[in-house]
């Protein structure tokens, strides 16, 4: 919790509070807005175009210039559409895009152990974040589910059926991945034991091995989750290579088909909402958020900010990488990676994680030492791990003989 | 103060979307109304400081199970072809009027017997005494996940058996269906 918020809530309280969602809601949008054009800008580069390079210096303000142009277009809702709900879904798609925002700490001083607060002008000490619930990490779960509503309810009020093909990929595809991106977040939970963002940041400013690699959540649970995280994440996100849901040549737009003027840009900018959300998300969970050393010549507080936004950068960088690079997944290869090897992978990673815990506290007590025990541990887990992904193979191997063998078809053959 | 504001928003929440289930005639509204209501119930958690039942109530009930229901209300195409002046079930309405005011009733009692800051409603209604222990100064997740794994642990088992047992169950049922309808699915066949 926040500390200003422990002795009980004030009405100078709650203008504070009111004061830092709008200021979060200025900083998240002005980041989308950049975020829009840094990806045209990015992506023009790697297909060796220029981009947008027209409105304000390096075409900065092109963002800003279609979004004025949306808001003079007409706005079509065709007749079959259900109209309140056809006017509701971009709303209901825009609010949990701003909603996750509000978790992550933009910046503060983890430096040398500090917690991460900072005091304000009229005494109060705060952290740089709207708000940090004690059940913070599954208050980004609850809106990723939530965000599903506004694509499924958008694809079926339209009364249209490329709409309505688009939205229900789209839900199937968010349902599937969700379980992975849970469960490699359970990984970050086991090892910060809570689940408070600040928490989080707070456990990987602490010093690491040898004191100089940091104590980041991506080394401390040995990089399968992350790895996992970053691809449910860019499946919930719906970007290439998961994009299935606006697959233009077979859906013409996907959920959004129908969508026109101000609406479709709402649309539009949840989605960027959601990339900039999602990488910040990353950062926290993964690179420590707002934690890194302090260069002086600053003043520590500033230092949360410089860190978070150069982490932030890569990131963003990394989706639109992903974009320029990787070609668009098959509908049966998305749920093959999902359900056959995400989820899985992510399970066994989550108990071995568990086991070399419980080993290293010495609470086992196999072996003389505690180190032996974590030796141990790990050996019998990846032991089991190899047994466990054999069986797999051979059970899916399994399956598909016999599903070839019903259709009178002869395996060796097929291949 | 603020605690009182906040139940009154999420109350008239709660009763507005209960309402909008049993008055709009259109499914898909009807289902929307239910995740507003499951918001406000989320709100009214958090006030009584269970934050992690309030996410709970989120995740799995507006995030899942009302996802769910919409899955089957667009696909089924139930929303439109559904008369509703008939009823299913012969005396269904009639009864159903009767048993909600029994609730109803029986809310209240426990309500007004119990008193201010009692509860003797509680004990009045069941007979048995409160099994609600006092919180400690652990968090809340911590004392759940105790309670789940040591006390509980037998019921937590079975949850999960029960639960495998339904996805086997739904399995078996697809695969009897004809495996000739699944096997264009498979990947790298071409279909002669």
């Amino acid at each position: 919790m926040d500390p200003y918020l422990l002795d009980g809530v004030t009405l100078g309280d709650v203008a504070l509070s009111t004061v830092k969602a709008v200021l979060a809601l200025v900083v998240c949008l002005v980041a989308t807005m950049l975020m829009v054009w840094f990806e045209r800008k990015v992506i023009a580069r790697l297909q060796n175009r220029i981009g947008p390079n027209v409105a304000g210096p390096f075409g900065v303000l092109q963002t800003l210039a279609d979004g004025i142009k949306a808001f003079f277009k007409e706005d079509n809702i065709p007749e079959n559409a259900d109209r309140f709900v056809f006017k509701l879904a971009p709303y209901l798609s825009l609010l949990p895009a701003f909603l996750t925002f509000t978790l992550i700490p933009l910046g503060g001083d983890f430096s040398g152990g500090k917690s991460g607060t900072v005091t304000l002008p009229g005494g109060q000490e705060t952290f740089l974040q709207v708000a940090d619930p004690p059940v913070g990490v599954l208050f980004f779960l609850a809106m990723s589910s939530l965000g599903i509503y506004g694509i499924m309810l958008a694809g079926w009020s339209s009364g249209s059926k490329y709409p309505l093909l688009g939205s229900v990929r789209a839900s199937a595809q968010a349902i599937s991945y969700e379980a992975a991106l849970g469960l490699s977040l359970a990984a970050v939970i086991l090892v910060t034991g809570g689940l408070s963002m600040t928490e989080i940041v707070r456990e990987q400013a602490t010093a690491g091995f040898g004191g100089i690699i940091p104590n980041w959540n991506i080394i401390v649970t040995g990089f399968i989750p992350f790895a996992v995280f970053v691809m449910a994440g860019t499946a919930e996100l719906n970007r290439p290579p998961f994009d299935l849901v606006e697959a233009e040549q077979e859906l013409v737009g996907g959920f959004h088909t129908e969508y026109s003027g101000i609406r479709f840009a709402l649309f539009f900018l949840s989605e960027f909402m959601n990339t900039v959300t999602m990488a910040a998300i990353i950062v926290t969970l993964f690179f420590g958020g707002p934690a890194g050393p302090n260069l002086g010549i600053l003043p520590g507080w500033l230092w949360g900010f410089v860190w978070f936004f150069a982490k932030l950068l890569v990131f963003l960088f990394v989706f639109v990488w992903f974009r320029a690079t990787l070609p668009r997944f098959r509908y049966d290869q998305l749920m093959d990676l999902g359900w056959k090897l995400l989820i899985p992978l992510s399970l066994g990673w989550l108990l071995v994680l568990a086991g070399i815990r419980v080993a290293r506290n010495g609470e086992l007590n196999l072996l003389d030492s505690a180190g032996g025990d974590t030796v141990l541990v790990i050996a019998v887990s990846f032991v089991v791990l190899l047994v466990g992904m054999g069986f797999l193979r051979a059970a899916l191997n399994n399956a598909r003989r016999e599903r070839l063998l019903a259709a009178g078809l002869d395996p060796r053959e097929v291949g | 103060m603020v605690d009182v504001i906040v139940f009154l928003i999420a109350g008239a929440i709660v009763l507005g979307g209960a309402l909008g289930v049993i008055v709009s005639s259109n499914p898909v509204h009807a289902a929307l109304s239910l995740i507003a209501s499951f918001f406000g119930v989320a709100v009214i958690f958090i006030i009584q400081e269970a934050h992690f039942l309030a996410l709970v109530q989120v995740v799995v009930y507006a995030g899942a199970i009302v996802v769910l229901f919409l899955f089957v209300i667009m696909l089924l195409g139930v929303d439109t072809s559904e008369n509703l002046r008939v009823d299913p079930l012969v005396g269904q309405r009639s009864l159903g009027l009767v048993f909600g005011g029994l609730l109803l009733a029986l809310t209240l009692g426990g309500l007004f017997l119990s008193g201010p800051g009692g509860d003797e409603g509680a004990v009045a209604l069941t007979g048995q005494e409160s099994v609600v222990r006092p919180i400690d100064d652990r968090s809340q997740i911590e004392q759940l996940g105790e309670d789940l794994f040591s006390r509980n642990i037998l019921a937590f088992q079975a949850t999960a058996l029960l639960l495998t047992i339904a996805t086997v169950g739904a399995v078996v049922l697809v695969h009897n269906r004809g495996a000739e309808d699944l096997v264009i699915d498979e990947p790298g066949l071409s279909v002669e």
